[in-house]
Formats: structure tokens, sequence, C-alpha cells
């Protein structure tokens, strides 16, 4: 068990990069404390699964350094790190029993048979494998040969990390529920540092205490589930994370203020500068409302999901989203909206104005 | 796949099974009836029965033969294979590597089968030769055309060259279809190359191999050409495959009875042989 | 350690492939005389001699014109014949279909010698010896079973969603087959092309049987050769090399889609 630091780390799959297009990973530094739950969140190609095979020691990081403990373990391979990384896809050694697939990483190590077998049984129980232990691996379900791996990673008693890519993504939609409450409840009783990756928000807000969101090769948020959703940092991570995602609107800077159409709002932002080539304005539909005065728009549509309603309005600027409760009435039309200071932020080139 | 039934699909089957029975069931039949008939031209047969079956299962020059192409058989698969398999393994993964590797590999299998006999006729000429040559100079008293033992050397090196390719461009592909996760999941576990090898690539290679075994097996158990150009079949008979005595005898002899009872045996062998394996090969698929 | 020599294997096993058809290409710039009388890595008096021969000799040259006139028709027949049945075979279950199917492979099993003289009498029989339909039929014997084979392997990994969906778009079946089918599979029907191309291309035991002047391909003229004039190597090397070059043009064509047709587990 470890704690893990990331220190000015950049990879490139090319020998020569002449643009910042040309990184896969750019300038990552990160710091992860022992036994924590964490998520690489981000959509596919932004870089996290390069970043995790670098963790692993699967791939030499172009420039910086990967700590274990702040100990620089960069050249090191995935066995001297010690660490259990968990794929996409479920691999299994189809020749092997499901016994022989949960021995193989201890008897590589050189273990001795009588303590394999314990090793083995305690883990089979912990995953529910017991009765199919003697069972040829490749005879399994989707779900069976996930565990496997995952067992296999498991079955080492000093792993210091424990890595999930996408690792729910062959498992059929209602046993994903199931073996991601397993995984929880596994983190709470090993105790040992987990990282999983994904793509998808649901999976890495439930599972993770925090959740690191990629885009482009380059970290924009660090936070627990709550901070991504109440202050993103990043435009990207306001319009990625939520259902519907965080309305976007460009506006002007008029001594120190934002102004839509207009109309000055009040932001959460403490405007210093004005030098930006864009600023936007923030507001996740959650926070929007109809009011007497504000900014004037059209409604357009009304959608009802059962729990709540989403409004599709349109102003000058651009399309507003706003969310309210299915049973308030919702004026047609022409309307004000006003928006909710405490969660409404400027945005400078994309990046926060705190 | 769910498949549909669906009996109309015989008329999309029809041409196919035109064209081969065409060449397969009425030469065939001729085969069968000499087997079982002895003529003396004219169209008269008379029935012979069992005669020709049992005159060649006992008789000794089939026996030779059979050995001779039974070992030629199990000599190159034993080389075929095994080497198949590491040049594989060793091939590069991308790059312009990949395209030189699979355009001069390739490049035995296309050249037409007398042309290889030929090719290896010219390079073994114990004067003029290269090998013949080289092996006389290097003071081995070497001439494939005098001594058995130098006449199956010649042989099965001309096959190793010949076929050894497709083993190597069947694995290949196996090893290509192997998603990289298996092997960083080895990685990850531990794993020597061995052990890589062992129990994540020979697995995946299994279908391709029984597959180019199979292949192997059917064609140099028909071979013909290639020897009958290099060797003639001798010194003597010592490489007087099966296909080679069995046209000596149908043809040179003109011992149509014998001739054809043996074609039918050979065929069988053949048949019995791959179903067998393949059979072996796929309940191991299906047990534990 | 041990990958920094791993390129030894490829090169050592190419080189090893390329010495004897160096040695042949070697043997057709010699003349005659230079052959008999010495041992010489390369040629001492560079000749074309042998290749002139050829070309303007017409039982040579045609010999190369009936070999590739008799595999370019087997090549389209078996191909075009076997593409229904490998989508009937891949796709519909039908009375007989897995005996048809093990029954189709089995020809591909069968010995060209076992055959020979049969062919022979029964090519004879229909009036057909000597001309290049007998050899492209005959081919069919070994080269449809494969076709099919390797066709069905490509039609299973298409899945059966497209046919569907083109049916539910209102196309008729053969509008669908040749509009949107056969498009998806090219890369298979390139790969059976390229099989059934070399079957027919390196076969001569049939070739040679059902021929005697007028479809005579060209391996059996240099069969010729070697038994009546054995001195003749310089002109045997030429019209062997020159039987290199087909198999050549046609590999470095397909040469991207070789190793994703092995891919299947299909030849």
């Amino acid at each position: 068990m470890s704690k893990i630091t990331l220190d000015n780390l950049s990879h490139s799959y090319l020998d020569k990069q002449n643009s910042d297009a040309d990184w896969a990973l750019r300038d990552i530094n990160l710091d992860w404390q022992d036994g924590g739950a964490y998520a690489l969140l981000g959509p596919s190609g932004c870089g996290k699964t390069t970043l995790l095979n670098i963790i692993s020691g699967l791939l030499n990081p172009t420039k910086g350094k990967v700590l274990f403990d702040d100990k620089d373990v960069t050249s090191q391979t995935p066995v001297e790190r010690n660490i259990a990384q968990i794929f996409q896809f479920p691999v299994i050694y189809d020749t092997m029993t499901v016994y022989k697939n949960l021995a193989f990483p201890l008897k590589n190590r050189g273990m001795i048979d009588s303590e394999i077998d314990s090793r083995v049984k305690e883990i089979a129980e912990m995953l529910e494998l017991t009765k199919t232990l003697n069972n040829r691996a490749s005879g399994l379900t989707a779900d069976g040969k996930q565990k496997i791996s995952l067992g296999r990673g498991l079955a080492r008693s000093n792993v210091n990390v424990i890595m999930f890519d996408e690792p729910l993504t062959v498992i059929d939609p209602h046993l994903k529920w199931v073996l991601r409450s397993k995984l929880k409840e596994l983190h709470q009783k090993i105790n040992k540092t987990m990282i999983y990756v994904t793509h998808d928000q649901t999976e890495a807000l439930t599972f993770a205490n925090q959740v690191v969101v990629m885009h482009e090769g380059q970290l924009v948020q660090t936070g627990t589930p709550v901070e991504l959703f109440e202050k993103p940092k990043h435009t990207f991570v306001g319009h990625f994370i939520g259902s519907p995602g965080m309305n976007i609107l460009p506006c002007q800077i008029q001594s120190s203020t934002p102004v839509i159409d207009g109309v000055k709002i009040s932001t959460n932002s403490q405007i210093n500068k004005s030098n930006f080539s864009k600023t936007e304005i923030g507001i996740r539909p959650e926070f929007v409302s109809f009011s007497k005065e504000g900014i004037p728009v059209k409604v357009l549509k009304v959608s009802n999901t059962g729990r709540h309603k989403i409004i599709d309005t349109e102003c000058k600027s651009g399309k507003i989203k706003v969310l309210s409760h299915p049973s308030k009435d919702i004026p047609s039309g022409s309307a004000f909206l006003s928006f909710n200071k405490k969660y409404t932020y400027t945005y400078g080139d994309s990046w926060i104005i705190e | 796949m769910n498949k549909t039934i669906n009996q109309k699909a015989w008329l999309f089957v029809i041409p196919v099974f035109i064209l081969v029975a065409f060449n397969a069931v009425v030469p065939l039949m001729t085969v069968v009836n000499y087997a079982f008939q002895e003529t003396f031209g004219n169209n008269v047969f008379t029935w012979e029965g069992t005669r020709w079956f049992k005159q060649i299962l006992r008789s000794d020059r089939f026996h030779s033969a059979l050995g001779r192409q039974f070992l030629f058989t199990g000599v190159i698969l034993f080389i075929q294979v095994p080497l198949g398999i590491a040049i594989a393994l060793t091939m590069p993964k991308k790059g312009i590597g990949v395209s030189v590797c699979l355009v001069l590999m390739s490049m035995p299998l296309l050249i037409p089968w007398n042309v290889v006999g030929a090719m290896w006729n010219i390079i073994a000429l114990p004067e003029i030769g290269l090998l013949g040559h080289t092996l006389n100079d290097l003071g081995f008293d070497y001439n494939f055309t005098q001594q058995t033992g130098d006449a199956w050397f010649t042989t099965i090196l001309m096959d190793v060259w010949h076929w050894t390719s497709l083993v190597v461009l069947l694995s290949y592909a196996g090893l290509r279809s192997i998603q990289p996760a298996y092997y960083q999941a080895a990685e990850i576990d531990g794993a020597n190359r061995w052990a890589v090898f062992r129990h994540i690539e020979l697995p995946k290679m299994k279908k391709v191999l029984t597959i180019a075994i199979l292949l192997r097996f059917m064609d140099s158990f028909m071979i013909y050409t290639e020897p009958f150009v290099l060797t003639g079949g001798g010194p003597g008979n010592a490489t007087a495959f099966l296909s080679i005595d069995l046209v000596k005898m149908a043809l040179g002899q003109f011992d149509l009875g014998p001739a054809a009872a043996m074609s039918l045996i050979y065929f069988f062998i053949v048949l019995l042989v791959c179903w067998v394996f393949y059979n072996l090969m796929m309940r191991n698929e299906t047990q534990g | 350690m041990m990958k920094k020599y791993k390129w030894l294997v490829p090169t050592i096993y190419i080189l090893f492939l390329m010495l004897p058809i160096y040695w042949l290409l070697n043997m057709s710039f010699k003349t005659t005389t230079e052959i008999i009388n010495t041992y010489s890595l390369w040629p001492q008096k560079f000749t074309f001699e042998n290749y002139i021969t050829i070309f303007t000799d017409n039982t040579w040259y045609t010999g190369y014109l009936n070999s590739i006139y008799y595999v370019v028709m087997n090549t389209i027949l078996s191909v075009v014949a076997a593409l229904p049945a490998a989508y009937a075979f891949s796709r519909y279950k039908f009375l007989g279909d897995k005996h048809l199917f093990f029954w189709l492979l089995t020809n591909r099993m069968a010995p060209p010698a076992v055959f020979a003289l049969p062919f022979f009498q029964f090519y004879s029989s229909i009036n057909l010896f000597d001309t290049h339909v007998a050899v492209a039929l005959s081919h069919c014997l070994f080269n449809i079973p494969l076709a099919v084979w390797i066709l069905e392997g490509f039609i299973s990994a298409v899945p059966k969603e497209l046919d569907e969906t083109a049916y539910v778009d209102g196309y008729a079946f053969w509008r669908f087959f040749f509009k949107i089918f056969i498009p998806t599979i090219t890369a298979g029907i390139g790969i059976t092309m390229f099989f059934c191309f070399m079957f027919s291309w390196v076969e001569l035991l049939l070739a040679k049987t059902l021929t005697a002047v007028a479809a005579k391909p060209i391996a059996a003229t240099m069969t010729r050769t070697v038994s009546t004039s054995g001195y003749e190597l310089g002109l045997l090397a030429a019209a062997g090399s020159l039987t290199i070059i087909p198999g050549a043009i046609v590999i470095y064509f397909v040469r991207n889609y070789i190793a994703k047709g092995f891919a299947l587990g299909r030849v």
C-alpha cells in the first residue's frame, strides 16, 4: 500500500512532438493518498488509459516521474511496482482452471504451494468463486471472467494499488450494479488504493471519493463528486458532468461585471483582469429559475422526465436549459430567467475565474 | 449466429454442388468400377469383388510406400510446425518489415510445383549446384540421385523450403489477433517468456495451428510433383511416396484394378486421419 | 538481450528462401557451355539468350498464355459459384447442410493422383480433352471447397443485422446481395481469389493429364525440356524464373489482405 505521486508527467506516442496535439498526456501532477478510491473520468481518447498504463509501468513516460511513497519507480517494471490491473476485456488464461488462474501470479513469484492454496481459497471465497474453482476458466460468463481477473490482482496480499480500466464494458447492465457494489465493498474491506478509469460519470461518481477529470491529455479538475458538480473548474467539466450538462453562455465584461444580452449578471467570480480571448458564464440548469426580471428568453420546449421538467429556452446569446420541479407551472412564450448567484461562475478562456 | 431454416438455400448451393459433383462423382465411380472389376478393354467388366483390395493390402510394395509416406509426412510436420511458430514469433509486428516479410515469405507458395522440383534439382546438382557443390567441397560425399540418405535430405529440405511459410503465415495471423491486454496482464502477473507462450500464445493459436497441421498433413500426404521432378522417386524406390507409386502402377504398368483399389485405400487413409485429428482437437475444445 | 537479435531469425529464413530462387536466376543468365563446364556464383558471361528463345518460340510462350487462361477462368468460376453457397452455409439451415459442407471439404483431401486417370477418361468422353475449360473445371474439385470454406468464414463475420436492415429498407434479395453485401466482403473475396489463383497456378498433375497441345500449361512444357534434353538447364531456369513473376505480382497486390484473411483462421 502506498501513496502515489505523479510529477510533471508527459507522454507522447510519437518520436517528435511539434504541437500540443502530439502529446497524449501533458504536465500531469497528482497526489493520491494511500487507501483512497479514485476515479479517472473522461471521454474516449482523453489519455486516461495511457495515464493508467504509465502508473502500472506498462508504459514509460516521455517526461516526468512516477513516485510510490515518495520513491521514484519510473524505471521499474510492473512486477517490481507490485500493482494489479484489471482490463476492459476480461483477461483469463483459457487453458487453466479458475484455481490455476488465481494461483498463476503467486506461482510466478515463487510462493510455496500450501500458501498459494490457502490464499486462492480465501480470494475465491471473497469473490464467490469457490464453487467454480475446478472449472475451466474459458467456460465462465463475462462477469465470472472479470472476477477472475480481479482475483488474480487480489491474490497477492501486498499489492500497492489496484487499477481498473473500464472493467464493466462487457458486463450486462443488470450485473454492472452488482459488480460495482462488490468493488465498493471490497475497497472498504481490504482498504487498498484503487484507481478506476471510466468514461461513465455514474460509475465514477458512485465508486470514487475523489474524481479526476481528464480532457485532451490534461487534468482539468480533481475533486469530490459534489465539488465537480457545484464548482466545475473548466467548462468541459461543467458540460461533461451532470445531465443535462451546464449551460455555457458567451458574455462581455463591462467594468468587471459580466453582461449577457445587455443584462448584468452577478456571479461568484471576482474579475480582476479582462484580457481573455473569450469569456463565458456557466450555470447549471438546476440553478436557473423563472422570475419577473432578468434575461429575456423565449420558451421553446418543455419535457417532463417524471422527476423534473427540463425546459429549453433561448436568449439572443444562445440556448439555456432550465430544470424545475414537475409540479411547477412553466410560462409559455416570453419569460425572464434569473441565476442563483452562489452557483454562477465566469469562465475566462474556459477556466474558472474565482 | 442464429441461422434461419430455409430449404430454398439449396438453390444457392446448387452451382457448387454441380461443379464439384461433376468432378468428384463420375471419376470416383470410375475408380470404384475399376477397383471391384477386371477389364480387358471394350467396356467388358468382370466382377472381382475385394480381390484387388486384398492384393494391395498384403503387398510389400504398398506397405513400404505407405511407410515412406508416413515417415516423410511425420518428419516434415515435426520440422515445419515448430520452425513456423518460431519464425512467426520473431517476425516484426509493425512497420515496413511486416510487408517485406509477408511478401518474401509467400513467394515459395506461388511457384508451380514442378518448378519447385526443378529449382531444387538445379541447386542440388553435385557438380554445378550451389548446395551440391558446397556440400562436396565441405567433404560430404553428396549425390542425391545416387544415395538414399541424400535423396531424403534434399526432398525434406525442399518441402521445408516450400511449405514452412504457410505455417508461419497462419501462426503470425493467430498471434496478431491476440489483444495487447493479454500481454499486459501477463507482465503484471509476472509471467516469464515461456509462460506467456505456453498459456497465452499457444492456446490462442490453437485454431490456426489445427488448420495448418491439417493442410500440411493433407498436402504432404498427397505430394507428387515436386519429388517426381526432383528425384523421380529414386534412387530405386527410395522416395517413391504413395502418389508416385500409384501413378507408376496406373500409367506405367497399367495395372488398373490394383491401382484403383489402392486409390480408394489411399483416399480413405487421408480422410480417416483428418477426421480423427480434427475431432481430437475439437473435443478438447468443448471438454474441460 | 534476446530481443536485440530477434530479427536474425526471419532474416536467415528469408535468405534461405531466396537462395534457390537466386540460383535459378543465376542459371537462367548463363550460357549452356558455362553451366556444363564451370561452377560459378554469378554468370561469367551474362546472356539473355535463354529468355529470347522463350519469347520467340511459340511452343514456349503459348504455354504461359494457356496457364494464365485456365487459372483466371478457374478463379472466376470458383468465386462466382462459391459466393452464394458460402452465403447459404453461413446464414441458413437446410436439409443436409452439414453433410454437404463436409462432403465438399473431403474433396480438398482427395489426392489428385487418384483422379488423374479417371479425369483423363471422363474429359475425353465428353470431348473436352485438351481444352482450357477442362483444366479450369477440374481445378474446381479442390478450389471450390476451399473458396466456400474461406468465404463462409468472412461472411459469418458480417453481422446478420446488415441483411435484416437491408430487407427492412425494402431491398430485394439480389439487389442487396450485389449492392451491399459483396462490397462489404471485398477483402474476403480478394483473399479467396488469391488462394484459388495460387492453387490453380501451382498444380500440374491434373493440368498435364488433361492437355496435350492446344491447352498445354507452361509447367508441362518445362517438363518436356527436362526429360528430352537434360543439358538445356539454362532454358529450363529461364522458363522457371518466368513462372515466379505472376505469383509475385499477385502477392504484392494482396499483401495487406493476407494477414487479415489468415486471422480468421480460414485458408
